[in-house]
């Protein structure tokens, strides 16, 4: 069986400055896998080139075996891969109803019906209540994305990542400036949301990396340094040097 | 429907809820039909042609603007194709004798509208923002210039007329008089009307919003933001489409000016005013400015000044629009405490309207003196005769804008306070504000 996500000699340049040098990474279906480094070792340009934000300069980026770098981001989501942003990105004048129910339409078959009432869709009511209730925002269903606290919308934020049903899932630190406590819940979250799928995660918090992920990548200055188990990463001298160190002494 | 549903779904409107939203549809259709017998006038009778005719466009304006976030300068393109179209149909359906009645027409409009949105949008709505509205100013200028070039279908300066009386008749009406064009207009008013408010109500509609609010993101949930604000333009220029061709048949012509920069202005401010972010806003907007267009133009000559300045007023102090500033309200009244500000209102309203009458007075003397200064100086402003020469006006003008703007700044903090109060006590009682 072809792996989830595959990247094959992923390069890319902005211009002279190489940004990605050469990722090779695979990562299996079912896994749930973090992505750390230090700032702008090309974390998020990363997630950029999977999920069809940019192409790469080079390489090719696979979802179970099909080639899908080029390929505009709209497609890729409908192949059945979603991302969230690292900088909260909803749909700011719309209830958090609203957000979700957009976010559920392609993946129910709806597309861009115009003869369609959308009050009148069961399975699309009964997917956002759902995901409603997961993210925990019954209460505030009516208000609008922009008004609701931080930690409020990167719950949202997962909301929509999550509800077009999309089975390999790329999440750009989702508790990024919450409090312990809300990192805790969030993780809770992430967890339950992610059951069964693929999970693709960068994130700064060492206790969610090493709580949440079965296997654990390492990117320095665009190259993958080292790829293995919690463990495996731990005692790898060459990730503590350049990574690991401050923080673990 | 699962429990979950139950629980979390914002529940789906009850009989009541139903039986109020259809019988509010119901409510505007009477309203529509008995209008003209209450203003029986040939005037009044023509200025609500105008007013149904100017709702569908401005709401097909809004399509674009206010629900899916795309800035137009070129509107009137699909208004005025739609009108041409319209009048070259009505000589040859009257020619050949076709079995095709005027209440259809209208519909020929809306379809080329359509077509050439079809044609000329694909384009132009690769993009939002600057660059698409770049492209609509630029196709309106095409399009507007080559109406004075190709002369054998726009008609030159003159434009192009029709008789709309030879067609087929229905009920034994030949729609010659204003009563029959009226209620040709409101109809075709109430359906167009309908149809948008449903196109809001669809995935469509929801996509457009989301568009507009955030076009990135639209792309990570499965949707081409391209094909969302294509599909808008679409629409948009089959009901501007309908609304040039209603056009076209009250006035029995169509020239140049139907496809001018001029009205792609009128109904931009139209919109605007009116508030773009509510369904509503533009009727309100297009019922208020034909209105205003109509009266300013008896009572002053220079009344397009004074539309433009209540436009940036608008844009401005009230960016929601007319609407916009009366939705403000509903907390205050759900929370009843709405009777904290109208005082404040009360108040404000003297000094400003003071403000107001020295600002018209100062202006119209410098109208007087720099467009006709030979002219006898007493003229004539909104009814009020004045000598723009004496010097006795021009202090009372002095005083009213200076001493009016100085009192209405302090009356303006109480208007402030009172609302920050009225606000705060809904906000206690769980009300939004």
């Amino acid at each position: 069986m072809s792996a989830a996500i595959e990247l094959c000699g992923v390069e890319k340049s902005f211009g002279e400055v190489a940004i990605i040098r050469n990722i090779n990474l695979s990562i299996a279906r079912g896994e749930r896998h973090a992505l750390i480094g230090p700032n702008g070792a090309g974390k998020s340009t990363t997630f950029n080139l999977i999920s069809g934000y940019m192409a790469p300069t080079s390489g090719s980026v696979l979802l179970r075996g099909e080639v899908i770098s080029g390929l505009p981001p709209y497609q890729i989501n409908r192949r059945g891969l979603s991302r969230s942003f690292q900088v909260t990105n909803v749909f700011a004048n719309m209830s958090v109803w609203e957000n979700l129910r957009c976010a559920v339409l392609w993946s129910t078959g709806h597309r861009y019906a115009f003869w369609k009432n959308i009050d009148n869709l069961p399975e699309v009511r009964d997917r956002t209540a759902q995901i409603l209730t997961d993210i925990n925002l019954t209460a505030r269903r009516d208000v609008p994305a922009g008004l609701l606290t931080y930690a409020e919308q990167r719950a949202l934020e997962i909301g929509i990542t999550v509800a077009g049903g999309a089975d390999v899932i790329l999440l750009d630190e989702p508790t990024a400036g919450m409090s312990h406590a809300e990192t805790e819940r969030a993780v809770a979250l992430i967890r339950r949301l992610t059951e069964g799928r693929t999970l693709l995660i960068v994130e700064h918090d060492m206790s969610v990396v090493f709580g949440l992920a079965d296997r654990i990548s390492v990117l320095v200055y665009g190259q993958i340094i080292a790829s293995g188990t919690p463990e495996e990463i731990r005692g790898n001298p060459k990730v503590r040097e350049a990574y690991l160190g401050e923080e673990a002494a | 429907m699962s429990e979950i549903t139950a629980s979390a779904a914002p529940p789906l409107p009850g009989t009541a809820e139903k039986l109020k939203f259809y019988g509010l549809w119901a409510a505007a259709a009477i309203a529509l039909l008995l209008l003209p017998r209450i203003f029986s006038s040939g005037g009044s009778l023509t200025t609500f042609s105008l007013i149904g005719i100017s709702i569908i466009f401005s709401l097909s304006y809004n399509i674009l603007l206010g629900q899916t976030g795309m800035l137009s300068f070129g509107h009137a393109v699909y208004y005025g194709l739609g009108g041409f179209l319209v009048i070259h149909a009505i000589n040859i359906i009257g020619a050949n004798k076709l079995p095709i009645p005027l209440p259809l027409v209208p519909m020929i409009g809306g379809l080329t509208g359509l077509l050439f949105a079809v044609l000329l949008g694909w384009v132009s709505t690769q993009r939002s923002g600057t660059a698409f509205a770049m492209i609509s100013l630029g196709v309106a200028e095409l399009i507007a210039s080559s109406a004075l070039i190709l002369r054998t279908f726009f008609g030159g300066e003159a434009g192009i007329s029709a008789n709309r009386t030879k067609l087929l008749r229905v009920f034994d009406w030949n729609f010659g008089p204003q009563i029959q064009i009226y209620y040709l207009v409101a109809a075709w008013t109430l359906i167009a009307v309908i149809a948008m408010y449903a196109l809001t109500r669809t995935p469509l509609g929801r996509m457009c919003n989301a568009v507009r609010d955030n076009p990135e993101r639209v792309q990570f949930v499965g949707y081409n933001p391209h094909v969302v604000r294509y599909l808008a333009f679409c629409f948009s220029g089959f009901f501007a489409g309908i609304a040039g061709a209603l056009a076209a048949i009250n006035f029995e012509i169509a020239n140049s000016a139907y496809l001018g920069a001029l009205q792609s202005g009128t109904v931009l401010e139209s919109t605007y005013i009116g508030g773009i972010g509510f369904f509503i806003g533009p009727i309100v907007g297009a019922i208020f400015v034909t209105f205003l267009s109509l009266g300013l133009s008896d009572l002053t000559p220079v009344w397009q000044l004074y539309f433009g300045l209540i436009f940036i007023a608008v844009v401005v102090f009230a960016p929601g629009g007319v609407t916009g500033l009366a939705m403000m309200h509903r907390p205050l009244l759900k929370a009843g405490t709405l009777m904290r500000v109208l005082p404040s209102y009360l108040i404000a309203l003297l000094p400003t309207l003071a403000m107001i009458a020295g600002f018209i007075l100062s202006l119209e003397t410098i109208v007087h003196y720099s467009v006709n200064p030979g002219d006898d100086p007493h003229v004539k402003a909104f009814g009020v005769s004045f000598d723009a020469a004496s010097p006795l006006i021009w202090a009372t003008a002095a005083i009213l804008l200076i001493g009016g703007y100085l009192i209405a700044r302090k009356t303006w903090t109480w208007v402030g306070y009172a609302w920050d109060e009225a606000t705060s006590v809904a906000r206690e009682k769980g009300i939004a504000a």
